[in-house]
């Protein structure tokens, strides 16, 4: 056998095994939380806003609404933000900061969720408390600690796909008479949708999958919230809370949440791909 | 070029400056709040000391080996069967159904949250294979978390890679192997070093998925079937429960200054492979 032929079957044992791995992840979560959905009713799970696992009820809403309204905080504070800085980092950085700038970013992903879940403790919440009312811990600090957390991932990931594009695309816009900014929205925004498409849906997904940082600033109240200043339980803060000492349906019921998180970045996926084919 | 362009292009340039600033500011604002406390109990004996009385006195040097541990088992895994499925994906498939299934599986499992990779390990490798809180638990459960990462950025890094490199190398008459080795690899090197900075800095940072199955004790660990406890762990503890505000903000200090290192050191070892292949 040559090296080609080897090396072809070495891959595709990798992509298998990964591929398998990734299956039984899936294949276990369910297989765990489905049966639940059976025993006591879809709806009763997914609508029911009661949650007393030791009374038998496991309604989850209050904390579905809860990951959503925090996620859509976090999305509208990190994205903008977050796809500003990628563009500043390949069209307007001068060499001298973005050597500083750059390792910034690597460094903001680095830190640990429950460090910027602390600070958020000892800032934000306090800040929200005397300036806005209510007690501080609340949807609002959740989302603005989010909204920082998602940005080290939408913006390397969408400045690699920025930077990736052939430079004939900016020189072509420009001669064509452009100016800087127009080149940038008309020709390489729309070249490197697909890159900063994936950036979004990564970024979603670190915001709606925390846990540990917004376990410290929620307040984690079981209840549908009213305003943003009100203190809520997200999807993850429910598995993570009550996973330590959960058993039989109690259990069964914190992967029934698994599931459902699980299907709501399905949705969110499905849809990201959608509008990147679209266009 | 007319005032009304003119215009946009400065209100642009204005919006995009001033979001880069922000995020310098934020992000000075924590780190630098975060040293200011925690560098002066950083010495000698707080990183070469076990953690006491809970972590009240003492030293943190069982929660660095412990971190070090469950992080180096899950890269020693992960990283091969990431960047070996993103060549398959990209280089050795043509587009149908199946290959369009795994990277939607892939990009999907990359939104699964830490703490669903959590329940998943407490319940399959602590309890069901009976490996208990141990290094090779939280190891193989980080693993499984970063694999779609390193998966998903190394597959999008290959394929950013020119078509007409491959066209070349494959004119010159070289083999496939060939071609991916010497031509594609070096160049998609950058992008996937960089999935996998992100990878490491996770493992590291990571609290929900090792919190259940590499555990919270503070012994030393012996082998990779000890329990231990690692660094963030460590500090969610000490803050939370209050323990000691002290210790809390000298292992989150040690924490950034290890990943500011690591971060440090990857770089480096990137643009020494892109010089060498020149």
């Amino acid at each position: 056998m040559n090296k080609d032929t080897i090396s072809k079957m070495v891959f595709f044992i990798l992509a298998l095994s990964s591929i398998s791995a990734l299956a039984l992840i899936t294949g276990f979560i369910f297989i765990q939380g489905l049966p639940l959905f059976f025993k006591v009713g879809f709806a009763n799970i997914v609508f029911g806003t009661k949650w007393a696992p030791s009374q038998g009820s496991f309604g989850i809403f209050p904390m579905i609404v809860g990951s959503v309204c925090v996620t859509l905080g976090a999305t509208l504070l990190g994205v903008p933000i977050g796809v500003c800085c990628s563009i500043f980092l390949v069209e307007y950085c001068p060499a001298s900061l973005s050597n500083l700038f750059r390792p910034a970013i690597q460094l903001l992903a680095g830190i640990p969720s429950v460090v910027y879940g602390f600070w958020g403790l000892l800032f934000i919440v306090p800040f929200i408390r005397n300036n806005l009312g209510g007690p501080g811990l609340s949807m609002l600090a959740g989302s603005m600690i989010l909204g920082i957390m998602i940005l080290p991932t939408i913006i390397s990931i969408s400045e690699v796909s920025l930077k990736d594009l052939p430079r004939q695309y900016k020189e072509g816009a420009l001669a064509l008479g452009m100016t800087h900014w127009q080149a940038i929205y008309s020709v390489l925004l729309p070249a490197a949708r697909s890159g900063i498409t994936a950036a979004i849906v990564l970024g979603i997904g670190r915001a709606i999958g925390e846990t540990m940082a917004v376990i410290m600033v929620l307040g984690n109240a079981v209840a549908l919230p009213e305003s943003i200043l009100d203190p809520i339980r997200t999807l993850t803060t429910n598995i993570g809370i009550e996973m330590g000492y959960a058993t039989g349906d109690h259990q069964q019921a914190l992967f029934a949440t698994g599931i459902v998180l699980f299907v709501i970045i399905m949705i969110l996926n499905s849809f990201a791909q959608y509008i990147a084919r679209r266009k | 070029m007319n005032t009304n362009d003119k215009t946009i292009e400065k209100i642009a340039k204005a919006i995009i400056w001033s979001a880069a600033l922000f995020v310098l500011v934020i992000l000075t604002a924590i780190i630098a709040y975060i040293l200011a406390k925690g560098l002066p109990i950083l010495n000698w004996g707080f990183l070469t000391q076990i953690p006491r009385n809970m972590g009240r006195s003492g030293g943190i040097s069982s929660t660095i080996v412990g971190t070090l541990m469950v992080t180096a088992v899950a890269l020693v895994i992960a990283i091969p069967f990431g960047i070996g499925t993103a060549f398959y994906l990209a280089e050795y498939t043509k587009e149908s159904w199946a290959t369009r299934l795994m990277r939607f599986s892939a990009e999907s499992l990359a939104g699964i949250p830490s703490i669903v990779y959590g329940l998943f390990g407490f319940i399959f490798f602590v309890i069901s294979l009976n490996m208990k809180w141990s290094v090779l638990s939280g190891g193989l459960t980080l693993s499984f978390m970063i694999l779609p990462t390193i998966i998903r950025t190394s597959e999008e890094a290959i394929r950013s890679v020119p078509t007409t490199y491959r066209e070349v190398s494959f004119s010159l008459g070289a083999t496939k192997w060939q071609t991916i080795s010497k031509a594609v690899f070096p160049s998609a090197l950058r992008g996937i070093t960089n999935g996998v900075i992100l990878s490491i800095g996770r493992c590291i940072a990571e609290t929900a998925a090792v919190i259940l199955t590499a555990g919270t004790a503070l012994k030393m660990p012996t082998s990779i079937f000890s329990p231990t406890r690692t660094m963030a762990v460590h500090f969610y503890i000490l803050a939370r429960e209050g323990i000691s505000m002290e210790n809390a903000y000298g292992t989150a200090a040690l924490l950034i200054i290890l990943i500011f290192l690591i971060n440090v050191v990857a770089n480096a070892a990137v643009n020494r492979l892109m010089e060498k292949g020149r």
